[in-house]
């Protein structure tokens, strides 16, 4: 008896042993966020002329539909004015999964850095090394702290959005009647200034549209189709419903879809068109808004121009023309916005993919 | 064991095979919670008929709780074992993300090698878990802790921030997300199907029957000559292999998947379990409770903004609920094995 139960404890010794550290090696290949670099080497400092116009473009991660479209702008940018793109960027948005590549473009000396920040500080310092090897760097889509960057190309601002979305749902539901919001997390800063601008909004220039209720989807898909079926159930008035989130806005959308609610109430706010598009061709959504992403990459590498031109140094009230979309001047803090946001519909959104 | 150990009772003679019946029923585990669900529905119903008798209310009744009593039920089945599997929720996140990029990358497959690919991963993630946890005798809590952070893992570096959209999925798969067969929807169907077969398993074959003997007392199953590493072997893969159908499914009634897809069903998954009278030591419960605790998780998450209680006190409303289940389960459970003592004692 004896005997053979410590040879079995060692067998099971051992195999314990086996399964600890294969579920350590499964833990540390499932925690680590993998620094791919997808390094489409950026071009050395090859300016065109006497200007550096070697710009490249920083996403917060590779693969990502809505940087791809982006960049595709900031790309159209570039070849327009005589300079050099470039695209690098990490495979998963990290914190601090930028900073290698900031401070290989660096040492590579290119005329700009355009940037959506994965974290407002952490790449902080690289940037300002960057900077002060004389690299302009150019935020958009996400900001870094003013003082990292030297200009920041903002998409839209929250009075922007809380009117365009008011706007659609009010001209929907005929002006009249009861709407509803479904946000993202009770605790989300730019939700709730959204949700806040828009109650103003509609108290001020719509007195017959009330807003019944605001619930929260937490960004989550099932959360907040089911709190969407939930909204349609406890307020059979309602005649509309914003989403201000992408991922919210789908699910409402999903739901609505099958819905005997189809067509009578009507949906709108902040979605992607590939996300939206079944739904806005179906007539499920009518229209629903976003910033224009390749306008925004676009205005970024323009941008990114003048600063290396000394066009503009990020002072307030600078003015700079950005091709096709026109003179821009440069606000509080240099930040330069884009304008007001994008309306998608039926006859547009075959245009778009991100 | 369970409690079904056929006590002769005293009036057990006269009472006819339906007494029997009535009396069991009202004395299982499930009565209760079965009573809980009725009086949600109930109540919320009184207050908006349409709860329950418009189209869409009828239908979300029905279809809301589909893909968490499948979880759930593959859940009970591995808790009854007395282990408990954490990475479901992140086999479901895998198996709907390789649903969808089935779909975008081989276009025109057959929905039904979608719905094999699904499960088989889902099995071989569960296989995974139940061969760490038989043969590392490592306590399944740790072994799925580990694999529910893996599993994710390998879903963030996959999926990376891409989305599975509607649009990239066959509209007849959509439809199976939703649609109905004479109102009762196909998710639902296929929910109950799983639940009757996965009962009739537990309650009436050997298998079934060893997986209760392994969670009363591993050890006297052992000396008994059970196999016990291959029971629970099969008790991980069948809940990995539901996980992985639940993932699928969820695919085909949300229609997006990204690599958060998922994220917490494991905590509501043993928590339906709980709520439907599934010991959390193993030995005892049925995938029945554990289906009827799901529906009854979900369907007061749904209730709550209808009674008009405002967002941020659902989730406390869902605990105190949970607790107060698990409290009336245990005053059953308790009132009942003394009822059984007592009857020994006058049999005896």
């Amino acid at each position: 008896m004896s005997p053979s139960t410590t040879t079995r404890r060692h067998g099971a010794r051992a195999v314990a042993l086996v399964a600890g550290v294969a579920a350590i090696a499964l833990l540390a290949t499932g925690c680590s966020s993998s620094a791919s670099t997808d390094t489409s080497t950026g071009a050395a400092a090859s300016g065109s002329g006497d200007k550096n116009y070697a710009i490249t473009f920083l996403p917060k991660n590779l693969g990502n539909a809505y940087f791809d479209t982006s960049d595709k702008g900031g790309s159209k940018a570039i070849t327009e004015f005589g300079g050099t793109y470039a695209e690098v960027g990490p495979a998963t948005a990290a914190a601090d999964a930028q900073v290698s590549f900031i401070n290989t473009l660096t040492q590579q000396g290119v005329g700009a850095i355009i940037i959506s920040a994965d974290d407002p500080t952490a790449i902080g310092s690289a940037l300002n090394e960057a900077r002060a090897a004389g690299t302009k760097v150019v935020t958009f889509d996400s900001d870094t702290d003013p003082q990292y960057r030297d200009l920041y190309i903002n998409q839209a601002t929250a009075d922007g959005i809380a009117k365009i979305e008011v706007d659609l749902i009010t001209k929907q539901i005929g002006d009249t009647g009861e709407v509803a919001i479904l946000s993202a997390s009770a605790n989300a800063t730019n939700q709730n200034a959204w949700i806040e601008t828009m109650k103003k909004e509609l108290a001020a220039n719509h007195p017959n549209v009330t807003l019944v209720d605001t619930v929260y989807g937490n960004d989550d898909d099932q959360t907040s189709f089911d709190k969407t079926a939930a909204l349609l159930q406890s307020h059979p008035n309602l005649k509309g419903i914003i989403s201000p989130t992408t991922v919210g806005i789908a699910a409402a959308a999903r739901y609505l879809q099958t819905s005997q609610y189809k067509g009578k109430v009507a949906l709108t706010g902040l979605g992607t068109p590939n996300q939206m598009r079944d739904y806005v061709n179906d007539g499920t959504v009518t229209a629903f808004a976003l910033w224009n992403p390749a306008d925004l990459g676009y205005l970024a590498a323009y941008g990114a121009k003048a600063l290396i031109d000394g066009t503009i140094t990020g002072k307030e009230g600078d003015k700079f023309t950005a091709g096709a979309l026109g003179e821009f001047t440069v606000g509080k803090d240099a930040t330069v916005l884009l304008g007001e946001p994008f309306t998608f519909t039926k006859e547009n959104i075959a245009d778009f993919n991100f | 064991m369970t409690t079904t150990t056929s006590t002769q009772t005293p009036t057990g003679a006269g009472g006819g095979a339906f007494q029997r019946g009535l009396r069991t029923f009202l004395r299982s585990r499930e009565t209760g919670i079965l009573a809980a669900l009725v009086i949600v529905v109930l109540i919320t119903t009184i207050k908006n008929p349409s709860f329950l008798f418009s189209q869409d209310g009828f239908r979300d009744l029905l279809l809301t709780p589909s893909i968490l009593v499948l979880v759930a039920v593959g859940q009970a089945i591995v808790i009854i074992t007395r282990s408990v599997d954490l990475s479901v929720g992140s086999v479901v996140g895998l198996t709907a993300y390789l649903t969808g990029r089935l779909f975008i990358d081989v276009p025109g497959i057959p929905i039904i090698v979608v719905f094999a690919a699904g499960m088989a991963l889902g099995a071989a993630l569960g296989l995974l878990n139940g061969a760490l946890v038989a043969f590392g005798k490592v306590p399944a809590l740790v072994i799925t802790l580990g694999t529910l952070y893996a599993y994710r893992g390998i879903n963030v570096l996959w999926a990376g921030s891409n989305r599975v959209n509607a649009s990239d999925l066959p509209k007849d798969f959509l439809a199976l997300g939703t649609s109905a067969l004479l109102f009762v929807p196909y998710l639902t169907i296929i929910a109950l199907i799983v639940v009757l077969v996965a009962g009739w398993y537990l309650r009436n074959q050997r298998g079934g029957r060893e997986l209760y003997a392994i969670g009363s007392d591993p050890d006297a199953a052992q000396l008994y000559g059970l196999g016990v590493t291959r029971r629970i072997l099969v008790a991980f893969l069948l809940c990995g292999a539901l996980a992985g159908l639940a993932g699928v499914l969820f695919a085909a009634r949300y229609g997006t998947t990204n690599s958060q897809t998922g994220t917490g069903l494991e905590l509501q998954a043993v928590g339906a379990a709980v709520i439907g009278g599934v010991a959390i030591f193993g030995g005892s419960g049925t995938v029945y409770g554990a289906a009827i605790g799901a529906v009854l998780l979900l369907t007061i998450n749904r209730a709550l903004p209808i009674l008009g209680i405002p967002d941020f006190w659902q989730q406390a409303v869902v605990g105190t609920l949970i607790i107060g289940a698990i409290v009336l389960d245990r005053v059953l459970s308790l009132r009942l094995s003394r009822q059984l003592i007592s009857e020994r004692e006058v049999s005896a």
